[in-house]
């Protein structure tokens, strides 16, 4: 989805309510849009500025008056006279209960403000009961569509499953993810065409897989890596990065986010470079930069290895 | 594509871009003049010419359509190996289309006529009034993340910064007030120039920056000689490459988009800040550090330059173009594409927007008159194949950078050939075969690649520590721009007698090739 | 399309198959990149025809000439039930478990396929391709099959370059034996008739058993055209005025008004418009519009014909389930029949109107009876609802504005235009009009379609299908289907009307009324509805796709004595749940799992807590 659009005619503002309170909003923008420009905080997790919305996570509904249900703020528009509530008890309800889900089903250690959210809404994961075991390796993968074992009752049942780590360059943990669909958005056609993963199978079994769940060097993975950048929980993890969480020695409170500019090809990928110790730890790149909204090829993602070899192997005078 | 452009993909190769697109022409390498002018004559036969654009904006109309007499679709046909009828379609289609663009890398330019190969695209836009609104245009896209900037700097022997003309007496006596010193009012030697200078002996100094011509230009063996040649070499870079073992003194530098503060300009025109993330290894310095030590030893004491200074001069010396681009907006709006020439100028998104001025502003702009020549070497009964050269996408140029990080897609170098050739060889996909041009020979496995024309084999030239593919290329280049033939040579090749030596790893036979 | 394919190949049968399948189906479909990719499915299913399972040769084949990109083609193949990539038997047996069945002693035969033929097909060891079970036939439990008058059922299919499917009604253990190695007659139980059969106030139900739905000429003879005759006299616009005057409304289970709908996509400017027939009857419990479609297919046809005329589509598209093997047949030789005739096809009886439509068969997944699922399924992507708005009378199938109707509710069009609108808008109630079709199931002395003017009562409809067989006494009546609500014996007199049941909270549904005597657990009804919910959520959403396991858990653990805390408090995490998939699940699916348990619990007070609701 990265648009560069010629100049058109501005959009016309919408008039609407927000919790009792009238705001403008832009035709065509949606009620996170407006929540937000308006300071009403709304968690989202599936949701991503640069990536069509696919509204699947549910935790960013809002109640809108007249809706029998309530709505999904990432992907509806806003409409004139629109009454909106963004903290009723339907809403705090609703979202207590899709961290619930996620949090008694899958692990969300390295997802970002869950733990506060948790606390906002009151989640208690615990009384769906004790996690059963992680199912063995490759067991999720082939599980066959409509139908499932019958409930263990003294268990709740999880996604927890081996780490598949197949390359040098990317782990999957899947025990963590939330089936948010922005890495298949990502690899798809939203960034980068590559269609090496999608979403298989089919309810609670359902799960991101390549074809066959072969492992990622025969699949289409190009190792752009937009996948690991657009991941909200850790699931998808570059492997210095993993490495360094497995052995203890990751520390954000010493490392240190520099823009630059990638140096491979004329695209022009800005490069955040997250450096600990006065060592490149991981590239990213801003979903707000102008030039590839976020997106880097494997050389701007992984490439710049060569400048920590040089620390071992210097020319000299 | 998912919103309903259509991108037609001219390549020799079926390429991944080839494999996406509306329609593939997989055109015979060399060739793109005779498909372009024959293009040129179908739109113009088909009167799809934009006549309001040319009588308008244009020069030399008449003449050059006087000049594609003899490309017909047959004519082109014939030297292209490609359908009348799809180039037919697609000079239909390009010139139909509301807005269409042009775009190019490599496989235009790394030929002996390149800048011919640039001036009959250039033709084409102009027949149509495909330039200078959005979405339409020209657009070589650029293969190193600075190359824009190099020409945008300077670096390069007819332009000061800014592409100001260093023939222009009044631009000369400008630089030489600013910077106190007389500039010669003539142009510098481009690299092949520099190169010639140096066999003739008229060149005895190099001072190298960031830049690794033994693996990277074509016919290595007459490279390293020419280099060793030299009274003095002096290399500044980042790594020990093959150029810096045959230097005299070798500086070692911070890697500038790391270690270092500057900018740098995209293929879109766009100057972007980088910065310094970490410190550089060992003794390793800052460039303009460096550059300005150097200053120091040799009498001309400039102090310490910040990279931002530098900057401003440029700024300064050329304001049209970058007169608008502060530090502080390139940080603030990521990037600024020139022009830009005050601070209130929010940059330009494409060029040549004066071409659709009423009444015309500014000079017309030229047809130019460009003929069909097909690469310097053909394939013959001694030399059967074409070998063009190429890059992959977890590569990058002779592999020192690329090369640092363990890439699942990385496979070592390889010949590849059509299944055809590769049958009638009698070769089997990994049998090492000997690659031998009229240069030099080196040994790789055959990868078979349904993707290539009958006749036509591909290496790329990343792995040159292994397999030095530039010991085969051509060193016939443009007499305009100074670029070099990779695109094409001839080559033959052989099976390889298997020497099997139970003391070594399989693969140890290769260094020797 | 630059696709990375896998490196094998597919066998001569399993490439012929495919090809087949492909070139019999229309080229309609998207513009760009994905041209091919409405094949995908249709290509999918003609492979595990052929072999009884999808070999990566045969995917890749697909892949390749269809030009969907493998992980993407592996996420739709992996999304349906009956496709397997798993090496299986060429023949398999599919024993419905679901509520109707299960009252009619389903369980004995599941039991007894346990004993004798080991663990269902669905089980697939981590290893990989391990064939599952025998050799020759592997059995799988499954999800209503639609043949609830007939409890209880089984779907067979046998692989083979003329595949054999087969649906099984009253099946005992010596027909199942024969369904499972074999002879097919064997299996068969002696046919049914409608109980209502030749009846002179049926409507809807008039030709069914009475005039042969293999025959153009009967059909014609029965009256058949003169409906899409007169549709062409009239012009379309007098059309969609006659369906808004009858107050027709959908009967699909969301009872909208046909006429806002039709009216809505006639006015649409962007082209072309498709109509699409909802067949994808998988509401357990429901089984009406697989009678239509085997005994008056000319109907569906005709009623489609006129549904296009109205609102000004192209083409159209049956979305049939894929576990109905006569419809499909009768409905495909009726195509053929009417296409040759003139019927379907260019300038249709002469008036300048041109239509054709194809079927496109389902391959067990509930959720793409959701509408725009369908368009999911039909473009060769994962059955997945999509969010509303954009409505699809805006943005359905290939993302043009589409007319998706019910097959009952199209079949209805035929009186109303025949008669006008004013007149079928005399039947039944002011807000109900016309006739309904109900589906009896469970213990009802004779099972089957029901078909009475709008106003009947529950009572009435029991009384019709001669009432609870052994003077036992009713336990509970799931009115609805799976998605529907429970209701008790006092509330007999209830009208089954649309606003009858709301002013009920219940719910018309698909019409399903399935009754449960004193004999009857409920409990395990209640675990298989929430088992078939969970096994039939599309997994794009938490809180169905969470949900719907959590609510089982619950169940199962109220089930096993395991309580949490108490029955009041399982009873009330029952309710948090279910509130949250009402709430804020995408799509009808998710938002009715916990409907028919809700009322189990608090209307019926099943588990034995009053929560004073």
């Amino acid at each position: 989805m990265i648009a560069i659009l010629p100049p058109t005619a501005p959009a016309r503002m919408v008039e609407l309510e927000i919790d009792g309170v009238e705001v403008g909003a832009l035709e065509g923008s949606t009620i996170l849009d407006a929540c937000r420009a308006n300071a009403k905080q709304i968690p989202t997790l599936c949701f991503l500025d640069t990536l069509h919305p696919v509204n699947v996570c549910r935790i960013c509904v809002v109640e809108v008056e007249g809706s029998r249900v309530l709505v999904p703020s990432c992907a509806r528009k806003v409409e004139p006279g629109m009454k909106v509530r963004t903290d009723s008890e339907r809403v705090r309800h609703s979202r207590k209960m899709v961290l619930e889900f996620l949090d008694s089903s899958v692990d969300l250690s390295t997802t970002p403000d869950v733990a506060d959210w948790k606390t906002a809404y009151g989640c208690d994961s615990e009384r769906y009961g004790p996690p059963a075991l992680p199912a063995p390796a490759a067991e999720r993968d082939h599980a066959h569509a409509g139908h499932h074992e019958p409930p263990d009752p003294d268990h709740r049942a999880t996604v927890a499953q081996p780490v598949k780590i197949d390359n040098s360059l990317y782990v999957r943990a899947y025990a963590k993810c939330i089936l948010c669909y922005k890495c298949v958005e990502a690899c798809g056609t939203d960034f980068q065409n590559s269609f090496a993963i999608g979403v298989a199978g089919r309810g609670f079994a359902a799960r991101i897989s390549t074809e066959f769940a072969v492992e990622l060097p025969q699949s289409a993975c190009v190792y752009c890596g937009n996948c690991i950048a657009v991941c909200p929980t850790g699931a998808l993890m570059a492997k210095p990065e993993w490495d360094k969480r497995s052995d203890g020695t990751w520390d954000e409170s010493r490392q240190t986010q520099t823009d630059t500019i990638c140096p491979y090809c004329g695209v022009g990928c800005t490069l955040t470079l997250h450096v600990q110790d006065n060592e490149i730890l991981k590239a990213t790149s801003p979903f707000d930069q102008t030039v590839t909204s976020g997106n880097l090829c494997i050389k701007g993602r992984f490439g710049w290895q060569y400048v920590q070899n040089r620390r071992e192997d210097e020319p000299s005078a | 594509m998912h919103n309903g452009t259509k991108i037609i993909s001219v390549d020799p190769r079926r390429t991944s871009t080839a494999q996406w697109a509306h329609r593939h022409l997989p055109i015979r390498v060399g060739t793109d003049i005779a498909l372009a002018n024959a293009i040129a004559r179908e739109i113009i036969d088909a009167g799809l010419v934009n006549e309001t654009f040319i009588a308008r904006a244009t020069a030399g109309y008449e003449a050059y359509r006087g000049s594609l007499d003899r490309y017909t679709l047959a004519f082109a046909e014939q030297e292209t190996g490609l359908d009348a009828g799809l180039i037919r379609e697609v000079a239909h289609l390009y010139a139909r289309a509301d807005r269409a663009m042009i775009c190019w890398t490599l496989g235009i330019t790394e030929h002996h006529n390149a800048v011919d190969n640039v001036l009959s695209l250039i033709n084409l836009s102009l027949l149509t009034g495909h330039v200078g609104r959005y979405g339409s245009g020209l657009n070589p896209l650029r293969g190193q993340n600075n190359v824009q900037g190099g020409g945008d700097m300077g670096a390069i022997p007819n332009r000061f910064v800014g592409f100001q003309d260093i023939r222009d007496p009044e631009v000369c006596d400008k630089f030489a007030r600013a910077w106190g010193v007389p500039q010669k009012n003539e142009y510098g030697m481009t690299m092949t120039q520099m190169f010639e200078a140096i066999e003739h002996g008229d060149l005895r100094s190099l001072f190298v920056i960031g830049e690794n011509p033994v693996q990277s230009e074509a016919d290595q063996t007459k490279t390293e000689q020419i280099l060793s040649s030299l009274d003095h070499l002096v290399v500044f870079d980042i790594f020990m490459t093959k150029t810096a073992e045959l230097a005299d003194v070798v500086l070692p530098s911070a890697a500038g988009w790391c270690e270092s503060e500057g900018t740098v300009t995209n293929s879109e025109r766009r100057v972007q800040r980088i910065r310094k993330a970490l410190e550089p290894p060992g003794e390793a310095r800052d460039e303009i550090a460096v550059l300005c030590d150097l200053a120091r030893r040799l009498g001309a004491d400039w102090g310490d330059i910040s990279a931002e200074q530098v900057w401003d001069e440029v700024r300064e010396m050329a304001p049209a173009m970058f007169g608008g681009m502060s530090y502080a907006r390139l940080e603030q709006e990521k990037g600024l594409r020139w022009p830009c020439p005050d601070e209130s100028h929010p940059g330009t998104m494409y060029l040549h927007e004066r071409l659709w001025d009423n009444p015309r502003t500014g000079p017309p702009v030229p047809f130019n008159i460009v003929e069909h020549e097909l690469p310097i070497e053909q394939a013959d009964a001694e030399y059967p194949f074409v070998l063009t050269t190429g890059r992959r996408l977890a590569d990058y140029n002779t592999g020192v950078q690329s090369g640092g990080f363990a890439s699942p897609l990385r496979r070592s170098e390889s010949v590849d050939m059509h299944p055809d050739d590769v049958r009638r060889l009698g070769f089997a996909d990994g049998d090492r075969v000997r690659i031998s041009s009229r240069r030099g020979s080196v040994v790789a496995p055959v990868r078979i690649d349904p993707t290539l024309q009958r006749g036509l084999v591909f290496m790329t030239f990343h792995f040159q520590d292994d397999v030095s593919v530039n010991l085969l290329t051509i060193d016939a280049t443009d007499p305009k721009a100074g670029t070099a033939e990779f695109k094409a040579c001839a080559v033959k090749l052989e099976p390889v007698e298997v020497v099997v030596d139970h003391e070594l790893p399989a693969h140890a036979g290769i260094a020797g090739d | 399309m630059d696709l990375k394919l896998l490196n094998a190949d597919p066998t001569t049968e399993e490439r012929a198959a495919i090809d087949t399948a492909i070139v019999s189906l229309s080229s309609v479909g998207a513009d760009g990149v994905f041209a091919k990719r409405h094949l995908l499915l249709p290509a999918l299913e003609a492979a595990q025809g052929r072999v009884g399972w999808i070999s990566e040769g045969a995917f890749n084949y697909i892949c390749e000439t269809l030009q969907v990109p493998p992980a993407e083609a592996y996420g739709v193949m992996t999304f349906y039930a009956l496709l397997t990539a798993a090496p299986r038997a060429p023949r398999v047996v599919h024993v419905c478990e679901d509520i109707a069945c299960k009252a009619r002693g389903s369980d004995a035969l599941i039991n007894e396929l346990k004993r004798s033929a080991g663990p269902p097909a669905h089980y697939v060891p981590a290893a990989d391709h391990v064939l599952v079970g025998d050799d020759d036939v592997a059995w799988l439990p499954s999800p209503c099959l639609g043949l609830c008058d007939q409890a209880p059922a089984a779907f067979v299919q046998i692989a083979g370059e003329h595949p054999i499917e087969e649906l099984f009604g009253d099946v005992t253990i010596d027909r199942l034996r024969a369904a499972m190695g074999g002879t097919l007659s064997l299996a068969r139980a002696p046919r049914r008739r409608l109980p209502q059969a030749g009846g002179s106030s049926l409507r809807l139900l008039r030709r069914v058993d009475v005039v042969d739905p293999t025959s153009l000429d009967a059909y014609r003879a029965a009256g058949g055209y003169e409906a899409l005759r007169r549709a062409f006299e009239i012009g379309p616009e007098a059309v969609v005025r006659d369906v808004t005057d009858s107050k027709l409304m959908g009967r699909g289970g969301a009872a909208f008004p046909t006429g806002r709908k039709w009216e809505a996509v006639a006015k649409q400017t962007v082209r072309p418009h498709y109509l699409i027939c909802n067949a994808d009857e998988s509401e357990p419990g429901t089984f009406k519009d697989r009678v239509i479609m085997e005994n008056d297919p000319f109907a569906l046809i005709e009623s489609m014909t006129i549904a296009a005329y109205a609102t000004g589509c192209e083409y159209g598209y049956i979305y049939l389930r894929g576990e109905y093997p006569l419809a499909n047949e009768r409905l495909s030789n009726a195509i053929v029949r009417a296409r040759a005739r003139g019927l379907l096809g260019a300038d249709i009886m002469g008036s300048g109107f041109s239509f054709d439509l194809e079927i496109r068969k389902g391959a067990g997944a509930y959720i793409c009876g959701e509408e725009t699922a369908i368009f999911n399924s039909i473009e060769g992507f994962r059955g997945e609802p999509r969010n509303k708005p954009p409505f699809p009378v805006q943005s359905g199938v290939f993302r043009k504005p589409t007319a998706i109707n019910n097959v009952e509710t199209l079949v209805n069009v035929l009186d109303i235009v025949r008669f006008g609108g004013p007149a079928f808008a005399k039947i039944g109630t002011d807000a109900s009009t016309g006739t309904k079709l109900f589906c009896l199931s469970g213990h009802v002395a004779v099972p089957g379609v029901y078909e009475v003017p709008f106003g009947a009562t529950l009572r009435d409809l029991i009384d019709l299908a001669g009432g609870v067989p052994d003077g036992r006494a009713i336990r509970a009546i799931l009115l609805g289907g799976a998605a529907g609500v429970f209701v008790g014996p006092q509330d007999l007199d209830m009208p089954l009307t649309f606003e009858g049941v709301r002013a009920s909270q219940a719910t018309l549904g698909s019409g399903v009324i399935m009754v449960f005597d004193d004999t009857v657990e409920l409990l395990p009804m209640l675990q298989r509805i929430a088992a078939f919910f969970r096994d039939e959520s599309c997994g794009q959403c938490v809180p169905c796709r969470v949900g719907t396991v959590r609510q089982e858990e619950a169940l199962a653990r109220i089930a096993a004595g395991k309580r949490r805390g108490g029955i009041a408090n399982e009873i009330s995490l029952l309710d948090e749940i279910g509130l949250a998939m009402k709430d804020a699940s995408i799509c009808g699916l998710g938002q009715t799992a916990y409907s028919a348990l809700e009322s189990a619990i608090h209307r019926l007070g099943l588990l034995g807590e009053q929560t004073g609701r």
